[in-house]
């Protein structure tokens, strides 16, 4: 057993109790945790297979800013946990099987004759670099789906303005710049008055 | 292969994008009186893309990007057609959308968005591309179709599409991994060939082939896969009905054609029994529903599903006769389906959709020029000579019969016959009943030409067939490698 089968099984194992974690915690925000804890290991697993750029990746957008989001809509809504795990074990014979069932075809295909063959990896040169071959590919070969995949983000983007973005009638709302450039003239009238006896 | 020789063919695309770019900036320092600014804009692009097209044509078959992008006349014209369409739907819907607030940037920006992946779709060559332009298209219309926030059925009607559409994405790409499976591409071509050569596993082909056609049939709106095609007809804006029903049956033309018949030609046997049963379903249904409506937006969404079953009747047939008369009637269908929009929304003022049969009553009385127009429509549905809608249902019924499909053809024939009476129903309406309301029609001067040509190019085009037929046979024979 040399040093990358002793990584290989730490980070596997973290993932895994991170996985159960993340079902039986208690606590919704720990629970988004246990499920940050196995991006990252899973992370690690994908730097021991040599590709460093979707390993980095996957902490950056799951870690860094799908789970944050998901953390801010845990926290923000009052999640009742008795109501959640009602009939938890009505349903328990159902899930654990359909558990089984992809236990039983993970077995079935990692345990067939030709995935046994696939499943040797290929160890690249220390000068080989996962990213610069990714971009390559993305850049030359798949350049012009690429760019089609960033119009249609643009579109989504578009659209998700053009859909929620109104302006109401009537909301109260600052208008910084105004707030700046306000004068004295404009907030304070002086105004000249006679002045009055004393009252007496 | 350099850069230039890659971007020149795709050179409207790129101009389309990056005036959809310029557009989405400017259209912020428009004020929102004069949005006409952007429409003037809008306009403008769709004239620089087809001088683009016809200046970048060459005569022959070019890809580009690593096979990716194929440019072949029949993209050229179906690329010169779609930006004549959405340039069409712009026209008829200014004054409607403007009526309703719905006449701002956005809207028009993603109708440009939904037409650079039409056009994504029409010189696609690989999976990758046809899937990606289809995203674009659809994602653009559900926007759309929700544009209009306030109309509970709007919304309803958006719902439905985008769940209904992304389970039809699903089965596409579901089955487009079988076949990368099976043959060990996503190139059109190379897939082409994997098959002719004799694939490993064709379980696998064959599975590929059925989750493939289900998600076509789905995107084209054909039956059993037609359930969300009267609600979203329905519950749209009319403006946006009028371009879904419209221009995107080209680009659906060419994603159908460009899987089955450049991808899959030799599993036709396999694919054309399976499109005799969606077209005589869809031609049955459709038009027996299409008898039971009284909204006239419902009616011609049955409609569009008999007609796109006619369409699949010249995928069957198969050869230049076959594809080049298919590719004839889903040209001649989006001049249709445009003039027919482009009446309701005519007819449609402030505050209030000419959107039931009713509102059609005595349009003769109230303006004899706009029923006449519609009449010549409705014939033309119908497939009444000497319209153009007549010559369309003819040469695909040729072609179907010179392949020894007679029963096909005799079953097509009788559906259209039932079909004729709710065209003629509304012609009838127009001209033998009397107005249920006086309201004087106001439209401006250049939907009023319009209409005109519309109505009037569609009895031209019946006259005169032969052009737009021999090139669309023309088309098909280079870009499908016929003989």
């Amino acid at each position: 057993m040399n040093f990358v089968d002793v990584v290989f099984y730490l980070f596997a194992t973290i993932t895994l109790l991170a996985g159960v974690g993340v079902v039986v915690a208690r606590n919704p925000v720990h629970a988004a945790l246990f499920l940050v804890l196995a991006f990252c290991s899973g992370a690690g697993i994908w730097m021991l297979l040599e590709a460093e750029f979707l390993a980095i990746a996957l902490i950056l957008v799951y870690v860094g800013a799908v789970m944050v989001l998901f953390l801010f809509v845990v926290m923000m809504l009052d999640v009742n946990l008795v109501q959640l795990r009602e009939g938890f074990w009505r349903w328990f014979p159902f899930g654990a099987l359909l558990a089984g069932l992809m236990v039983f075809e993970m077995i079935w295909v990692l345990g067939s004759s030709q995935t046994s063959e696939l499943s040797k990896a290929v160890a690249h040169a220390p000068d080989y670099s996962n990213t610069k071959e990714l971009g390559r590919l993305l850049y030359t070969h798949y350049v012009y789906p690429f760019e089609l995949a960033a119009v249609i983000l643009l579109v989504a983007m578009v659209a998700a303005i053009a859909l929620t973005l109104r302006r109401r009638a009537g909301v109260k709302s600052q208008n910084i710049s105004k707030q700046v450039k306000v004068k004295k003239a404009d907030r304070l009238r002086i105004v000249s008055m006679k002045s009055e006896p004393k009252n007496q | 292969m350099n850069l230039l020789a890659n971007l020149l063919p795709a050179a409207a695309e790129v101009f389309l994008l990056v005036m959809v770019c310029a557009i989405l900036i400017v259209d912020l320092m428009v004020t929102s009186r004069s949005k006409i600014f952007t429409y003037m804009l809008v306009q403008f692009t769709l004239l620089g893309c087809s001088l683009i097209t016809v200046g970048t044509h060459t005569s022959q078959v070019v890809h580009a990007f690593n096979g990716m992008y194929v440019d072949d006349l029949m993209s050229d014209v179906l690329k010169m057609i779609s930006y004549l369409g959405m340039s069409m739907v712009l026209v008829y819907s200014r004054q409607y959308l403007m009526l309703r607030g719905l006449f701002t940037g956005e809207f028009m920006v993603l109708a440009l968005f939904s037409l650079l992946g039409m056009n994504v779709m029409i010189s696609a060559n690989h999976f990758l591309t046809l899937y990606l332009g289809l995203e674009l298209l659809s994602l653009s219309l559900y926007a759309m179709v929700a544009l209009q926030r306030d109309s509970a059925v709007a919304t309803e009607a958006a719902m439905k599409y985008f769940v209904l559409g992304a389970l039809a994405s699903g089965l596409l790409l579901y089955g487009m991994s079988m076949l990368y499976g099976a043959t060990g591409s996503l190139e059109l071509g190379v897939i082409s060939n994997a098959i002719a050569a004799g694939v490993h596993n064709k379980l696998l082909l064959t599975f590929g082939l059925v989750f493939i056609l289900s998600g076509l049939a789905f995107k084209l709106g054909v039956v059993p896969f037609h359930m969300w095609v009267p609600d979203v007809y329905h519950g749209s804006p009319t403006a946006v009905t009028m371009l879904i029903g419209s221009v995107p049956k080209l680009a659906a033309f060419a994603f159908t054609v460009r899987i089955l018949v450049e991808g899959m030609q030799s599993l036709v046997h396999d694919w054309s029994g399976m499109l005799i049963i969606l077209a005589v379903a869809s031609m049955a249904l459709g038009n027996l529903s299409a008898i039971a409506q009284t909204n006239i937006k419902r009616m011609f969404a049955y409609s569009t599903i008999t007609h796109m079953g006619f369409m699949l009747l010249g995928l069957i047939s198969g050869g230049i006769e076959g594809y080049g008369s298919a590719m004839f009637y889903t040209v001649v269908y989006m001049m249709m389906s445009l003039g027919a929009f482009g009446m309701i929304m005519l007819l449609s003022r402030a505050g209030f959709e000419a959107d039931t049969l009713n509102d059609f009553k005595g349009l003769n009385q109230r303006s004899p020029w706009l029923a006449f127009m519609m009449m010549l429509l409705m014939l033309s549905m119908a497939g009444i000579p000497p319209t153009v809608g007549f010559y369309a249902k003819f040469s695909v019924l040729n072609a179907i019969i010179q392949t020894g499909h007679t029963p096909l053809a005799i079953i097509a024939v009788l559906f259209s016959l039932i079909g004729a009476f709710y065209y003629l129903r509304v012609i009838k309406l127009m001209y033998f009943d009397a107005p249920e309301s006086h309201a004087p029609i106001s439209m401006g001067s250049d939907t009023g030409l319009l209409i005109s040509i519309n109505g009037l190019g569609v009895l031209f085009l019946g006259l005169a067939p032969s052009t737009l037929m021999s090139i669309c046979a023309v088309s098909v024979q280079q870009s499908l490698l016929l003989h």
